[in-house]
Order: C-alpha cells, then structure tokens, then sequence
C-alpha cells in the first residue's frame, strides 16, 4: 500500500502555513521589487531610474562588487579550513566524534553577535594579536586590524566555518572506502589518491557548504558591520542605511531586489553543478 | 555507507606520501578547530576580567562584571526576555504551521509539492535585510505599524524552514511498511499517526524548534527593520553596545549567551540527537 494515502485528503494540512508564507514572504518581496521600480521618493512615477543610478555609479557597482567578492573570499578560506577539520572527523574514533560535533556545533548555535564581538576583542587595539606582537617587541604601536577587509573575511569564515564542515562530513563519510583502498594497492600515492579519488568525490559537499557559506557571508549585516565598521560598505548595510536612515525607499528596495537577485543567480548556477556532479558520483 | 575506518588508515600512512598528506591535513585540520573554538574561549576570559576594559589577556580575575549585568542592567535583563518571549513564540507558531506543511509535503514529489517546499525554504537563501524591509513596507502600508506582531511575523517565516527541513527528513526515514502493518492490523489512521507518526517524527521536530530558536533568539538583520522604537531585541542592544561604547558588560552577557548554548546544546543531544540533523 501506497503510504501516500494516509494524508491524501490532507492538503488542508499545507494551507495554513502556505496563507503565511504568501502574506509574509511573498508579498513583501513582491511590494520590495513594485516600490524599486519608481522613479521619486514619493512615488509618483513609475521607472527604473534607481537601477539606472545603481549601475551607472562606480561606488555602487563597487560595493555590489566588494560584497560578492567578500562571500567568494569567505568561501575559499572556510574550504581551505574545512576540509582538513572535514578529514579529521572521518578519521576519528567515536569518542573523539563526538567531541569534534560539539566544537563544530557550538559556534553554529552560539549567537553571532557574540562571536563577531569575539574577532572584535582579538583584533582590538588592546586585543590578544595586538598585544602579544607588543609583549614581543615586534611592533612599537598597536596596528589597526579592525574595519579592515582581511578581518572581516577572517571573521566571517570562523562564523560560516561550521556551515562547510558538516556538509564535507556528510560527503566524505558517504564515500566507500575500497575506493581509496584500491587507489592504494594500485600504487597510487596519499596525495593522488586523494586529487583523483577522494575529492571530486566530495565535490557535492564543497558545493553544499559554498552556497550555505556565500549566501550567509554576502547577507552578514553583523560581522560586516561590527568588524568592518562604517569605513567598509557592503550591501546589506547600504539597504539599512538607505531605507532607516535616508528613508529614500526605492533605491532601498532596488538595493535589495539587486542583492536578492546576485545571490539567487549564485544558488542557482551552484544547484545547477550540484545536480551535474551528483550524478556523476553515483554514476 | 561505510564510514573512513580508524584502524585502517593507521597501515595506509605507510603509503607513498602518506606521511606528507597526514601532516599537511592534521595541521590544517588542528588550524580549523583553533579558529573554531579559540573566539569562544578568548570571549569567556575576557568577560571575567577585573579591569575596565577589552584587554586580552585581562589585568587580573573577577566576576565584577557579572554581577553588574545581573544587578545593574535592568536594560540588557528587559531586552533579553523580550527576545527569549519572541524566540519562544515564533518557534511554537512555526513548528505547528511546518510541522503540518510537512507531514503532506514530505512524500509527494509532484511539481506543486516541490515548488511549495522551495519556497517554504527561500528564508534560508533569501538575505533577510530584503525581507525584513519587505514586511516593514507591507505593515506600513496597511497602516499598521510596527509593533511584537511585525516582528513576531518576520520570526515565524525565519524559524519555519528549520523546522520543515528536520521534520521532512524524519518523515523520509519511517519505514512505510510500519504504517501499513498499523493500518492491516485496524487501526485508525488517526490513531497510527498519534501513536507512531509522532512519537518517530519527535526528534527531528524537537531538534528543528531548537535549531529555529537559536536562529531567532540570535538575529538582527530582519528585528532591525521590524521593531518598534520601544522594543530592542538583546542582540541589537548588544550590537549597539559592541559598536558604540565597548562597555565590558556586553562580554559578561556573551559569557551568559555561550553558557547558556552550551548546556542547552548538550541537553537536546541527550534528548534527540540534536547533532544527527546535521549530517
């Protein structure tokens, strides 16, 4: 028997969350995308002249550019990172698993206003590195590392770190193992065994944990504020300052249609090698 | 799937480069986990010094500052149970709405169900400044103002897709034979759904609320856009303090914070393996 009939009159059971996400989702970002297409802050009229002066302005085009690049930065260094963290997992024994889930999964639940204040008491003028370069004499005055890019990818990658890891967990823990074994007895080193078997193998993984990673580093408001300070703009930022601060909500609302729409095409082309090399693992 | 065995790849380090790649990897992997969890300690220390001030490592040892958060603070203590009564909320409405969705969505593979579970899920993928100013213009719009609703609302559609996803995957798991054998032995289908869908789709609901309700406790982006002048959830209190005065009080309350993940972490493994839902 089919266990589809258990809840097939059921769709009733759908509808009450559906009603929500259209009131709540959908028709907010409906009205986000009709009020970006106005040309006045009365809106009066209707066109795309806040698109016209997104992209016809180089400082606009820039931060686009800057808060794109900062999720594409995060992605490398949480996968350089992760990876090995990833390995290590599959190599441990239960005991040890189990303390590696918590140091995994403890930054993931821990609020990420506390974590940011964490990279903000490192990096400090009187912070550990600052310090510590001080008390050996390497430098006479404190350096400024905050409200620099550098720290604030360094920072992001320790909040998203978790987000690559598990995913990496998950795909290398689904790889059978004679694989590598056979790579071995055929006289293949570690190294080649691990280029040529392990990991497009676990390419699935490296694409789950990017497009977890970018989409939450390019939409950070808090790390990006917090450790980039007002020097550094990026576009979630820019949304917040235009809409609360300038009340000017039509660009506010193409700022954020512009954000919306780089992120999806990301996902979107991310998905679409997902599915290609999906396929060519279990194929 | 057969996992990497421990006792295997201790001869397989013999191999050719074996030594190089282990080296390469366990520093690598020694560097990740040092990222991980050196903030979250470096914030504990700091947040018991006696000094005035961030300075790692601190001047000297007390708990000064706590004391000040728990007794000089009515600010921070008002803020923090106004986000622990929203998280609350939002996650008791989201796991009853998803929890719902999920039961009829988890088994169909027909084009509306997928499109539906999209965009169940788009909360995750959406930047949540753009929603957040979506629902601000929406209760603007209709005159409504901001109030907990606002942000109450935002919360809901936030926590939803945490709660949908683990309690999918747990539905996937059930063994369809069992629900059959419950229905040819006569049971009701109301009755094999109490006595069995729930009590095997429990885990998976109990660690999605929990996941839900760390995402809503801890964010910014959409309670910035969807409170009210009157209302400052404790993470925007936390984010003004961290960004204007440096007060030591905010490393106190982040001492709190971690703590308080910690054992309420360890607690869900215990109850549900809250850890099986992230791999």
């Amino acid at each position: 028997m089919n266990p589809k009939r258990w809840f097939s009159s059921d769709w009733l059971l759908v509808v009450p969350l559906a009603l929500f996400f259209v009131i709540f989702v959908g028709v907010p970002l409906a009205l986000v995308a009709f009020i970006s297409l106005h040309n006045d802050t009365a809106m009066m009229h209707y066109g795309v002249r806040q698109y016209l002066l997104f992209f016809g302005d180089g400082y606009n085009r820039g931060i686009l550019w800057e808060t794109l690049g900062l999720g594409a930065a995060t992605t490398v260094v949480t996968a350089v990172l992760g990876y090995p963290v990833a390995w290590l997992y599959g190599v441990a024994t239960a005991r040890w698993r189990r303390v590696l889930m918590v140091l995994i999964l403890l930054p993931l639940l821990t609020s990420s206003v506390v974590r940011t204040f964490a990279w903000v008491v490192i990096l400090g003028n009187q912070g550990l590195v600052n310090e510590m370069l001080l008390g050996l004499g390497w430098i006479s005055a404190p350096l400024r590392l905050l409200y620099t890019p550098q720290a604030v990818i360094l920072s992001l990658a320790q909040i998203e770190l978790p987000l690559m890891v598990l995913p990496l967990i998950t795909a290398l823990s689904a790889i059978d193992t004679r694989l590598p074994e056979a790579s071995h007895a055929l006289g293949a080193s570690r190294w080649r065994t691990w280029w040529k078997i392990v990991l497009p193998l676990s390419v699935p993984g490296l694409l789950s944990g990017t497009l977890l990673v970018f989409t939450g580093a390019a939409s950070a408001f808090v790390v990006q504020t917090l450790v980039g300070g007002g020097q550094l703009m990026y576009m979630p930022f820019y949304i917040y300052e235009q809409a609360i601060q300038t009340q000017d909500y039509p660009f506010a609302s193409a700022l954020a249609v512009i954000l919306l729409v780089s992120v999806l095409v990301v996902v979107t082309l991310l998905n679409y090698f997902g599915r290609r090399t999906r396929g060519f693992v279990h194929g | 799937m057969a996992d990497f065995d421990p006792t295997m790849t201790a001869p397989l380090a013999a191999q050719p480069g074996g030594k190089s790649f282990h080296a390469t990897m366990g520093l690598l992997g020694g560097l990740g986990l040092l990222v991980l969890i050196a903030p979250t300690l470096i914030v504990l220390v700091t947040s018991l010094t006696s000094g005035y001030s961030l300075k790692f490592p601190p001047p000297g040892f007390s708990l000064r500052w706590y004391k000040a958060l728990i007794f000089d603070s009515p600010e921070i203590i008002d803020d923090l149970l106004l986000s622990l009564r929203l998280a609350a909320l939002a996650t008791a409405c989201a796991t009853v709405l998803a929890v719902a969705a999920a039961v009829t969505l988890a088994r169909r593979r027909s084009l509306a169900a997928r499109l539906l579970d999209s965009f169940f899920m788009s909360p995750l993928t959406i930047p949540s400044l753009a929603l957040g100013l979506g629902i601000l213009i929406l209760f603007n719009l209709e005159s409504a103002g901001l109030s907990f609703y606002s942000l109450l609302a935002g919360h809901i559609a936030l926590c939803a897709p945490y709660v949908l996803y683990t309690t999918s995957a747990s539905y996937a798991q059930l063994d369809p034979a069992l629900l059959d054998s419950s229905i040819c032995l006569g049971a009701s289908s109301r009755f094999t759904f109490r006595r069995m869908v729930l009590p095997a789709l429990a885990p998976g609901i109990a660690s999605g609320a929990f996941i839900a309700f760390m995402n809503s406790f801890d964010n910014v982006a959409l309670s910035l856009f969807l409170s009210d002048a009157r209302s400052e959830v404790l993470p925007i209190h936390l984010w003004h303090i961290i960004e204007d005065s440096l007060d030591v009080r905010a490393a106190a309350a982040s001492g709190v914070l971690i703590i308080a993940t910690l054992a309420s972490m360890l607690l869900m493994e215990r109850l549900s393996g809250l850890s099986k839902q992230f791999r």
